[in-house]
């Protein structure tokens, strides 16, 4: 049972952040995010208890709200993807497939070095970062760069928790997401800054 | 009373405090001597030595523990503490002549106590997510909230956080080498996978074009300050490695591997400094080239690179000081720091234009300033282990000399009979004349920084032993 919703949470995974690579609206971005985060807590779950996997999902769910509602703030104007290149949906998918590819041929040998994670665990994983490390070579807009990275940490997390319990490296990266999310904000703040001081 | 809440929550506290202080020289003589009073607690008051003051007995513990988890300060890091903290104390004081207090000093001490943080955390290898937390905070040091954030920043914060899961993924795989060392395909796995999370902690070639860029974009003073401390203690956790793993110090491979590295990031940044246009963007790459001197000491023999390697570390934060404070002060008077526009500038701060043309001789090992004794010994021992070492370790040094002549060719270039006007404020030149001084008085006697430098190979249980 416990297996069977580990591989639907990897689906839904590949569901997210393909989505967060196409959608253009930062809402269905910002939706995506904290979708991504349950899934995330859902293989989580595998190797920790209910307690510590909660801190993950709260953790993400709160950075995702504190980017939304730092972008909230803007005028919907903004040209997000001016400096995308190359900027189609088409390529993104395509991009997307092979790295779909490459994390289905590379999981089960990860999954050995990783002390036997679990192929839906280790997979889920190698997919958050492959998607992540995507998102960051194809944007500069820093909404995109902020969950680019967030997505990479979420993919490495989920594989950490397979050999690493401590609490304190629970702590410490639940802060490292907030910072994530915080500065996120900060950046996306001081990029609107001049054109909020024109609008006004 | 233990250390790591002396050295690393106290600062924090600190830090956020001084947050609510807006006065420049307030600050920078507050942050400047709460700096220095933390570096000579750490010279002089003992760890786990029971002191009597009085009818009191006061003891020092060594060890916080958190969440399960320790932070350890041990009696034999007290000279780093020291060196550390007197070397932030020199940024700070410096700080209210570059105009730059209230940025650099509240979020200096936060990141300077998770770098210290760093260095105390058992295990060690959770060291990456102290150092990604300074990283996370340095960025609002870097841009202000009332301008879009540059490129540079935006590499600097992808490049920097992309280091922290290599190096805990290696740290965790590091432990399955040591538990089956007959294991080569795992030893070679994780080594690459700690070899690449260092490359992006260190900006090892090619991943450092992140730094030009800011140099650019951002206030000189606080990228130096960044470009010292970050580095140098990136530099001790990673020599923790070497001590740590036996079969990691003695692989022929990693030493082939560091030495490689080391002299990438020197002549690279050597040649690119040769080569360039723009005041910023020489430091910059020198910078990078002081990043390579270390590295390359690390490939020595561990006797002799290590204390080579602290030797290093006073020399990089005085230099780096002057020379970022000097950038700081000639950005105020030039339109762009390109060639063109800082030509003749040495007419109008001449204290600024001495003291970065000094801190750049002393980078590119300029006999009698800081940093030669530290590279002359550097160069000697790798001249003994290979010669082609040495000789692209001088052609690294050529390109950092040239780029120092021609960086002074183009300052003096001023127009036939342009009057000497001075435009630094008293503050600056002291700082720059102090900072200057300093130079001379490290290049000329090396062994006055023995005192602190000495016993900090103690510090590491096999290494420089």
């Amino acid at each position: 049972m416990a297996l069977t919703i580990a591989w639907i949470t990897v689906i839904l995974i590949l569901i997210t952040s393909t989505g967060l690579l196409v959608v253009r609206d930062w809402r269905w971005s910002i939706i995506l995010l904290a979708v991504q985060y349950l899934g995330m807590f859902v293989l989580t779950l595998q190797h920790w208890p209910l307690g510590m996997a909660s801190v993950k999902l709260v953790a993400g769910w709160m950075s995702a709200a504190i980017l939304g509602m730092t972008r909230s703030g803007f005028s919907s104007e903004n040209s997000e993807e001016t400096s995308i290149w190359p900027g189609g949906r088409l390529f993104r998918l395509f991009a997307a497939g092979i790295v779909l590819l490459i994390v289905s041929t590379v999981t089960p040998a990860v999954d050995t070095i990783m002390a036997d994670a679990g192929f839906a665990v280790t997979g889920g994983s190698l997919l958050l970062i492959g998607m992540g490390l995507l998102q960051l070579g194809i944007t500069s807009y820093i909404l995109r760069v902020v969950i680019g990275l967030m997505t990479v940490l979420s993919g490495f997390e989920i594989i950490y928790s397979a050999v690493e319990g401590s609490i304190l490296v629970a702590a410490l990266l639940a802060v490292i997401n907030l910072g994530l999310a915080l500065v996120g904000a900060y950046l996306l703040v001081a990029e609107n800054s001049q054109q909020e001081a024109e609008t006004e | 009373m233990n250390a790591p809440f002396i050295w690393i929550v106290f600062p924090i506290g600190i830090g956020v405090l001084l947050l609510l202080i807006n006065n420049q020289r307030a600050l920078s003589v507050l942050g400047g001597l709460i700096a220095l009073l933390l570096a000579l607690t750490a010279q002089f008051l003992p760890i786990e030595l029971a002191m009597n003051i009085g009818s009191y007995s006061i003891k020092i513990d060594s060890s916080f523990t958190i969440l399960g988890r320790t932070l350890l300060i041990k009696p034999e890091e007290g000279p780093l503490l020291a060196l550390i903290y007197g070397a932030v104390a020199l940024w700070f004081f410096g700080a209210e002549a570059a105009k730059s207090a209230t940025r650099l000093i509240p979020i200096g001490f936060m990141i300077t106590a998770l770098m210290v943080a760093s260095i105390a955390v058992e295990p060690f290898l959770y060291a990456a997510l102290f150092i990604e937390m300074a990283i996370l905070l340095a960025i609002p040091m870097l841009t202000t909230i009332l301008e879009p954030p540059s490129k540079g920043v935006t590499r600097f914060l992808i490049y920097q956080t992309l280091a922290m899961p290599f190096i805990l993924l290696a740290g965790w795989l590091l432990g399955g080498v040591e538990a089956s060392p007959g294991d080569l395909a795992l030893a070679g796995q994780s080594a690459s996978i700690l070899g690449l999370g260092f490359a992006f902690l260190l900006a090892i070639f090619p991943l450092y074009n992140w730094i030009p860029m800011l140099s650019e974009e951002v206030s000189p003073y606080i990228l130096g300050f960044l470009l010292w401390i970050l580095p140098t203690i990136t530099i001790i956790f990673g020599a923790g490695f070497l001590d740590r793993y036996s079969w990691l110090r003695s692989s022929p491979q990693l030493i082939i591997a560091l030495r490689l590295a080391g002299l990438l990031m020197l002549v690279t940044g050597g040649l690119s400094a040769a080569f360039q246009r723009h005041l910023a963007r020489i430091m910059s790459y020198g910078a990078i080239a002081e990043t390579g001197f270390s590295i390359l000491a690390l490939s020595l023999d561990t006797r002799l690179g290590i204390p080579i390697l602290f030797l290093l570390i006073p020399a990089r934060a005085m230099g780096l000081a002057v020379w970022s404070l000097a950038m700081t002060i000639i950005k105020g008077e030039v339109e762009t720091m390109r060639f063109g526009a800082v030509r003749g500038v040495l007419r109008i701060v001449p204290f600024a234009g001495t003291g970065m043309i000094i801190a750049a001789l002393s980078t590119g090992a300029f006999p009698l300033l800081a940093g030669f004794p530290a590279r002359l010994a550097l160069w000697e021992s790798l001249g003994r282990e290979s010669l082609v070492s040495a000789f692209w370790m001088a052609i690294g040094v050529v390109g950092l000399l040239t780029s120092t002549f021609r960086s002074l060719a183009v300052i003096s270039m001023a127009e036939e009979f342009t009057t000497w006007e001075p435009r630094e404020s008293l503050t600056q030149r002291i700082m720059l004349g102090l900072g200057v001084i300093g130079l001379f008085v490290l290049g000329l006697f090396p062994q006055t920084i023995q005192y602190f430098l000495s016993n900090l190979p103690l510090m590491f249980e096999h290494l420089g032993r």
